[in-house]
Order: C-alpha cells, then sequence, then structure tokens
C-alpha cells in the first residue's frame, strides 16, 4: 500500500507541471518567433519560469522521497 | 558484500564531533569545497599580474568573472547596482554549482566511516533529552551496553554533496531572501514596508498580506528545489548504479552535470531577480515605462 501511495504521489504531482512547462515553451517559442531580436530575454524569462514550474514537480518528488526512505 | 541493500538517507548523519557539537558529513564536504575556493582565491591573487597576455588561468578566470559580470549586469542594467549585487551573486554560482559537482566526484558517497555515537559520558542525571537520544539511535544502545566493544556499527559516508541536504540549502535561501530584505531597506528606506502593510485600498491591504506570505514562501521554495533536485539526482544514481553497475549510469551523470548548473544558475537569477524587485523604487519603474514609449 505504501508502494502506490509512493508511485501516486510522484505521478499525479508530475502531471500538471509537466503541462504548464509544454504551455510555457510554446509560449516562448512563438513569441521569438515573431520577434527573432528579444530572444535572450525571452530565453532568459522562459528558464526562469521552467525553473518555477518544475519546482512543484520537486516538491512531489520529495514528498515521495520522504514516504520511501523515512 | 555482494547483495547489501541500498542505504539512502534524507539527513546528513553526524561523522565526528567537537566540543560537543556534531559535525556531519555534508558540513565536512562544504568546508572541504569553501576550503579549497579560498585557498585558489589567494593562491590567484598572488599570481595576478595586470598585463595585455595574462596566462591562461588568469584568462580562464577573467573569462569566469566576466561571464558573471554580464549576466548580472544584463538583468540589472545599472553599473552601481551590478557592482553591489555582484560578488554576492557570483558567490551563490559558485558555491552551489561547485557542491552539487562534487557529489559526483568517485568517494563522494562510497567511503565510509563509522557513525559518531551518542554523548553517554552525561550518565549522573540522564535527562529525557539523553533517554530519547539512546531510544532513538538503536544501534548505540548496543554499543554502550557493552563498553568499548562495537557489535554493530552503523557505517555512514564520509562525504556527501553538501547541497544534498537540506540545512545547508535552508541556510542559503534564508541568506538570500534576508538580502533582499536588506537591500530593500538600505536603497528605499523603511518605505520599503511599504510593500507589506499598505492601508489605501482594501485590495491592497489583501495584497500586502500576501507579499508577506510570498516571502516565506520564497525561503521554502528556493530551499526545496534546489535539495530535491540534488538529492533528487542523488537517488537516481545510487538506484541505477545498484540496477545495472556498467555503462548505463553515464547518461545519468550527463543529465546530474547539467542538472547541476541549471540549479546554481536559477538560484543566482532567482536571487538577482528578487534583489533587483527589491531595490527598486516606483519612481523608476514609472521612468522605465515612460521611456519604452
Amino acid at each position: 500500500m505504501q508502494d502506490l501511495a509512493i508511485a501516486l504521489t510522484m505521478a499525479l504531482g508530475a502531471f500538471a507541471p509537466a503541462i504548464s512547462i509544454g504551455i510555457l515553451v510554446s509560449k516562448a517559442l512563438e513569441s521569438i518567433g515573431r520577434n527573432p531580436e528579444a530572444s535572450n530575454k525571452i530565453q532568459t524569462s522562459m528558464i526562469l519560469g521552467m525553473a518555477f514550474a518544475e519546482a512543484i514537480a520537486i516538491y512531489a518528488l520529495v514528498v515521495a522521497l520522504i514516504i520511501k526512505f523515512v | 558484500m555482494s547483495n547489501q541493500s541500498l542505504h539512502v538517507s534524507i539527513s546528513a548523519e553526524p561523522i565526528f564531533r567537537i566540543f560537543g557539537l556534531e559535525i556531519s558529513n555534508s558540513i565536512f564536504t562544504s568546508l572541504i569545497v569553501s576550503f579549497l575556493l579560498i585557498v585558489f582565491a589567494i593562491f590567484f591573487r598572488s599570481k595576478f599580474k595586470n598585463t595585455d597576455k595574462p596566462s591562461s588561468l588568469q584568462n580562464f578566470v577573467e573569462m569566469i568573472v566576466e561571464a558573471l559580470y554580464n549576466f548580472v549586469y544584463s538583468i540589472t542594467e545599472n553599473t552601481k547596482k551590478t557592482l553591489l549585487f555582484f560578488p554576492v551573486i557570483s558567490t551563490f554560482f559558485i558555491f552551489i554549482i561547485l557542491n552539487n559537482y562534487i557529489g559526483l566526484l568517485p568517494g563522494v558517497g562510497s567511503i565510509l566511516t563509522k557513525e559518531a555515537e551518542a554523548q553517554t559520558e552525561i550518565t549522573q542525571v540522564a535527562s529525557d533529552q539523553e533517554i530519547l537520544e539512546a531510544v532513538a539511535e538503536e544501534e548505540e544502545i548496543v554499543e554502550s551496553a557493552v563498553h568499548g566493544e562495537p557489535i554493530h556499527a552503523k557505517m555512514v559516508p564520509v562525504f556527501r554533496a553538501a547541497t544534498a541536504d537540506l540545512n545547508t540549502t535552508l541556510a542559503l535561501a534564508i541568506v538570500s531572501v534576508m538580502l533582499t530584505q536588506i537591500f530593500g531597506i538600505s536603497h528605499l528606506g523603511f518605505s520599503y514596508f511599504k510593500k507589506f502593510i499598505d492601508f489605501s485600498n482594501p485590495v491592497n491591504f489583501f495584497v500586502g498580506i500576501l507579499e508577506t506570505v510570498l516571502e516565506f514562501a520564497k525561503i521554502v521554495s528556493f530551499a526545496f528545489r534546489l535539495f530535491g533536485n540534488i538529492f533528487a539526482g542523488e537517488v537516481l544514481l545510487v538506484v541505477m548504479t545498484y540496477l545495472i553497475s556498467i555503462a548505463v549510469p553515464a547518461p545519468f551523470y550527463a543529465l546530474e552535470l547539467f542538472v547541476g548548473f541549471i540549479q546554481a544558475l536559477v538560484f543566482s537569477m532567482l536571487s538577482l531577480i528578487f534583489f533587483n524587485l527589491a531595490t527598486k523604487s516606483h519612481h523608476e519603474e514609472d521612468h522605465a515605462v515612460a521611456e519604452s514609449k
């Protein structure tokens, strides 16, 4: 039963961040296509946004690891 | 030795004690990294020459410093602020990236030693704390029962990446958020707190409360982002090596190199952006908006 909890925590916790990173990068690519000169600033903001979105998935991973190892 | 189970522990284990203060393996590793950095800095300063044909070491260091300076300047766009933020941001970056990479070296996590024993000298008045401590560490009861003859000593790694320990990342996060407040106060005076306590408008009042909660959420978010990434990378490598020891862990090492760099970059960049936001007064913002039109 604990294994099920660990697996579900990680699987459900990675679902929303994956979608959000996909939307983020697609919008960033779109705007780079429309305005290639600003591509440096767009890239920086994109990486920043991705770090925030990925952090949510990392929270889920930490909870899964805590359940497994503690 | 062939069929050992996986040993992964979230908290860093103490390896020795100095005057009753526990030194854990992650503190030990971060002290080694700091010591190496300081020695390198002093050594480089003695070799620094103001010349047009720098040696290869000077070239390398200048390349790093210039890259970091341009990175800081590209976000602040202001030479005075860049010079103010540059030392802290580059220290964050170099410290975090070196601590991340130390966790990948061979020997880190695999050289084992005996865990430091719980203090059993204070036996006259055994407080609740002592009893709890003795009960919590089962191996220690076995050890102290047979005085001086360890039957089953728990082996722990001597080195461990410092950023894979929540204590280090929490400390870094607290330092970063405290610095935002200090920079904000030093630039804007006490009107910096108008961001949090704003009575002009009911909506602004709630926004102020949200901003206060956001400051604390930043500490948690910084700490857990860095800790989760590096610790998960460590666990991934341990599990991969445990399953298939030949050739398969290699792409995961490459992933870990990439992740270590990105996490250092993200920590520094986020700190820099928050410093910049904290020191930006509303007049500057209106000017910037007016200029861009």
